[in-house]
């Protein structure tokens, strides 16, 4: 139904001259697309009020009110500063903003984009939010030395449309590399916070939580789901035998599951083109004694849900078999739900929600990294062996 | 000082399965609703994660998930002429508490009565004569009739995905399911559970007597499943704790595995937990119901008003409420007049234990309602004439409840402690089993629920008095059925074998059952039922009571899935007719 209206909007906005009207949905359509909400939304609070502590390796961030309050919002702004602090980063001082705000993404928005963003923003109900900046760590907190950052990650992406592709792929292009900021989690990043362009989409690891790779590898990649199960995965957060959880699944209740169904197909489009990494040498044996303390814990504790052979149960339990999750370099989102639990995302299409309980209580460190040791290892999984000193306690 | 709430369109008392399936059904339609439960929220992985679940002694021995008798408890007597005394430690039966109600706790048996049972008093009559029946006996056709409920069965067997082989498709027997039942439109969602070797063995020598042994229909999914709301159900592991237990692999069908993902949604509906319904407001006979009063957990007293009042608390709460409410005239058993607390009956059980010498049964693998059962001798499908006892019941070899604390069997003749009974359990533990015969219950004078004259709950309010035992005609039922039972038993050529035959006085201390029923009871008849056919109070249109307390005998089955057939009839009566034309429903 959500999914029919903005449709709906989107081919207007397309068709239309841009009335103002339109212009507000358009910008409305496109903070879904950029999963603005996911920060600057507090949970359970006013759409867009801000607040919200964002942790990132350098410290907090906090994000900040864009409803139209003239002292604590964006009330006093102007369009054209607007513009420029979502695409390119800058304070209406001209100063610069923390680039945990993905402006080198938002760069892809047209100036006539941010400016329906900003009309739609103008829209929502003003709320008095004064709570913004930052408490990060030295030198990370000096801002003047982002425009060093600045020139040597904020690098203009390659321009769109590719006449290469079809219309389809180019939209998919659009919204991967830009509102989509897909690569904000999914690309690996410099100890400065930048992209490493050499490892783009091939994974990474945000807030403790792994971004598998979203490139054509068969094992760490998309290279074994359809271009199907992506756009499903999008709309409801569970396809392929795997969950929506952790900031996945705020993404796709908050923006994946309220896009067009035609632009799910076109982000599917566009990282089904995305080719394998080169091939990586398989990772040593585990030590069989952890092995097979790790197999009579999962067996145990594991099995009743995931399955004897980490089968899962599709929309209910992840597969483990084969999950990119599980075989990623870094075993960080295995052991924190191992040790926290975990709950995937719930959408209308995928109301169930299941959650799985937390072992801190129940588990040490060294049983929690054999079972995450043998997970990673069983039903054709590899991948490197966990530490117990790599368990967080 | 009382605080009057904003008005919703519907608020519900209780919330187990009843509370759910009308508060999925009246929100679905629009209507602002907001379910009051007087225990806690629970979430199958915060509550009963299964690296926790499975603990014998919090669940099945200090019955956790059940309400505790300091917070609210009856008195019993077996006869009028007795003082009735408080149940301070539960026994007989385990009412629930909390988010899911019984739901939660249950162990999945999820049955229809057949359509002989909505007609029992016009049948035995027709086919006996008025004399056959013992005159204190208060049996009634319910008003509403199988056919009428089949869609609801249906609709209830689907949102839950049970487990289970048709035996009559369209009137069409089937192979392998229960040839005596009704007439269902299509098969159960989901195939049968992989059977144990206890309940092969007996389908085996129930089949070698003539009989017809088919699956036990089982909340327990045999495999993964996805509802009609969207909602997803994992397979059962088997693990053998259902009954008083929260089921940790989303398994077991339940309020949390089936409805209360897509309530959660919903911006129209909200459940508050932790709040007692104290009594139900409303401008007297033939008006309206208003609202209702409830305490919180501090004791804070709110109003709450509403349009629609859905009553859905357990058995004995939905008669307590109405009985302290002035709603309905009480039941007097002097003079048989009177509706409310008025049938009660109960369940009529009896079981055979047997062991083998060298046959492993491994009880250990184990759900709620994973067995095989004969349902030969049930209901009127054999001729009562020479018998002389109207009713009967199913005959089952359950694959349950095998737990270690307090499951340790041993042959007749094993000392009661020490080194030899030590050696019997560990022998006998594995290669013993227990069939059970589910036996019907049927509402006599005598039998029947009031206020306590002089106990009171921690609000002031007189408790609920039971006044129950079984009738003659139960237990001459009982004996035959048994009997029947341990010739199956026999024909399983166990080494030993020990009847538990069912006889009077009732005791309310060893489980039996929680299928007490009745109460406020549907019927065509205002002079003999609290609600009509659509559950719908004949003293106020707006007020609806919902769950077991409208049956108005007990047939032999588990009746979930008959509260839950009943209770989507209701919803959908309110749905489509009610919210368009409010009055009575006729």
């Amino acid at each position: 139904m959500q999914t029919a209206w903005w449709a709906v909007v989107f081919l207007l906005c397309a068709a239309l001259p841009a009335s103002a009207e339109d212009r507000v949905r358009e910008g409305a359509y496109l903070t879904v697309l950029g999963d603005c909400a996911a920060c600057h939304t507090p949970p359970g609070g006013a759409p867009f009020s801000g607040g919200r502590r964002i942790p990132t390796p350098f410290g907090t961030v906090i994000a900040p009110n864009l409803t139209p309050d003239r002292e604590t919002g964006l009330g006093a702004w102007s369009e054209d500063e607007f513009a420029r602090a979502l695409r390119f980063g800058r304070r209406r001082d001209g100063g610069f903003l923390y680039p945990a705000h993905p402006y080198p993404y938002f760069a892809r928005f047209t100036r006539a984009e941010a400016g329906a963003i900003h009309a739609y923003l103008a829209t929502l109900a003003p709320v008095h939010q004064a709570a913004r900046g930052a408490d990060l760590s030295f030198p990370f907190d000096l801002r003047f030395l982002l425009r060093f950052w600045d020139a040597l990650y904020a690098t203009p992406a390659p321009p769109l449309p590719d006449p290469g592709h079809d219309a389809l792929w180019n939209r998919g292009a659009f919204i991967v590399t830009g509102p989509g900021h897909c690569g904000a989690c999914h690309t690996a990043k410099t100890w400065l916070g930048g992209d490493v362009a050499a490892r783009a989409w091939q994974g990474g690891v945000v807030a403790g939580w792994v971004a598998p790779a979203l490139d054509g590898d068969p094992r760490t990649g998309l290279g074994a789901w359809s271009a199907a199960e992506i756009a499903a995965f999008l709309a409801t957060g569970a396809a392929h035998g795997q969950l929506a959880s952790g900031p996945m699944a705020e993404m796709v209740t908050l923006s994946g599951a309220r896009m067009t169904a035609a632009d799910r197909e076109a982000i599917a489009r566009y990282l089904k083109s995305l080719p394998p990494p080169p091939p990586s040498p398989p990772p040593p044996q585990p030590p069989p004694a952890v092995m097979a303390a790790g197999a009579g814990l999962y067996r145990l504790r594991c099995a009743p849900c995931h399955g004897r052979d980490g089968e899962g149960t599709p929309g209910l339990f992840p597969r483990l078999a084969g999950s990119a999750v599980v075989i990623a370099a870094r075993p960080d989102t295995v052991l924190r739900v191992i040790r926290d639990g975990a709950r995937a995302a719930a959408t209308d299409a995928a109301p169930t929600g299941a959650a799985m309980p937390g072992f801190a209580a129940t588990l040490d460190r060294a049983a929690i990294a054999a079972i995450a040791t043998y997970i990673r290892n069983s039903w054709g999984n590899a991948a490197p062996a966990v530490a117990a000193s790599a368990v967080t306690p | 000082m009382t605080i009057r709430l904003k008005p919703v369109d519907a608020v519900i008392i209780g919330f187990g399965w009843s509370g759910a399936l009308l508060a999925e059904a009246l929100s679905g339609a629009g209507l602002s609703v907001l379910a009051l439960e007087r225990g806690q929220f629970r979430d199958t992985a915060e509550d009963f994660p299964p690296s926790r679940a499975p603990d014998e002694l919090r669940y099945a021995v200090r019955h956790d998930l059940v309400v505790k008798p300091a917070e609210n408890t009856i008195t019993f007597r077996n006869r009028a002429d007795q003082t009735a005394l408080p149940v301070r430690a539960w026994g007989s039966f385990l009412p629930a508490s909390g988010a899911g109600g019984g739901g939660v706790h249950w162990n999945g048996q999820t049955w229809r009565f057949r359509p002989s049972d909505f007609l029992l008093k016009s049948t035995i009559i027709e086919r006996y004569g008025k004399n056959f029946l013992a005159p204190d006996l208060t049996i009634q056709d319910w008003g509403v009739t199988y056919a009428e409920l089949e869609p609801y069965y249906d609709r209830f067997e689907y949102l839950c995905g049970i487990s289970g082989k048709a035996g009559n498709l369209g009137g069409k027997i089937q192979p392998g399911g229960n040839p005596f039942e009704g007439a269902r439109a299509r098969d159960y969602p989901t195939p049968p559970l992989t059977m144990p070797y206890a309940p092969t063995l007996f389908a085996a020598a129930a089949r070698a007597c003539g009989y017809h042994p088919f699956p036990q229909p089982a909340a327990n999914l045999s495999r993964a499943y996805t509802n009609p709301l969207g909602v997803t159900l994992g397979a059962c592991s088997y693990c053998g704790f259902c009954e008083r237990f929260g089921c940790g692999n989303y398994a077991k069908a339940s309020p949390q595995t089936t409805v209360m993902p897509v309530l959660r949604r919903r911006p129209n509906f909200s459940l508050r937990t932790g709040c007692t319904v104290l009594t139900i407001a409303h401008d007297g006979k033939g008006g309206k119901a208003r609202g209702v009063t409830y305490a919180d957990e501090s004791g804070q007293v709110f109003f709450q008003p509403a349009e629609i009042v859905v009553l859905s608390a357990y058995t004995f709460e939905n008669i307590r409420l109405l009985l302290l409410s002035g709603i309905g005239t009480p039941y007097d058993p002097a003079s048989g007049k009177g509706v409310v607390g008025r049938n009660y009956s109960y369940q009529t059980t009896s079981s055979v234990q047997l062991g083998f010498a060298d046959t492993l049964l491994n009880p250990f693998i184990g759900a709620g309602a994973l067995g095989m059962v004969v349902d030969d001798w049930n209901g009127e499908h054999y001729d009562h004439g020479p018998l002389g006892f109207i009713g009967g019941a199913y005959l089952a070899a359950l694959a349950t409840n095998g737990r270690p604390i307090l499951n340790h069997p041993v042959p007749p003749g094993t000392p009661r402690w020490g080194a030899a009974w030590k050696r019997a359990v560990a022998k006998s533990y594995l290669r013993t089993t227990r069939l059970l015969a589910s036996g019907s219950s049927l509402s006599h004078r005598g039998a029947y629920c009031d206020l306590d004259p002089g106990y009171r709950d921690r609000f002031g309010r007189p408790l609920l008095r039971l006044t129950f035992d079984f009738h003659p005609n139960d237990l001459k039922m009982s004996e035959f059925v048994t009997a029947r039972l341990a010739e199956i038993a026999r024909m399983m050529r166990p080494d030993w074998l020990v009847v538990a035959k069912r006889q009077a006085p009732y005791s309310i201390v060893p489980y039996q059952s929680t299928h007490n029923v009745g109460g406020a009871v549907i019927g065509g008849d205002p002079a003999t039922s609290v609600v009509n056919p659509y559950l719908q109070s004949w003293e106020h249109d707006n007020l609806f009571i919902v769950g077991a307390s409208a049956f108005p005998q007990n047939p032999s089955y588990n009746p979930t899935g008959t509260v839950a057939a009943l209770a989507l009839r209701a919803a959908e009566a309110i749905t489509r007719r009610y919210l368009r034309a409010p009055g009575p429903l006729t």
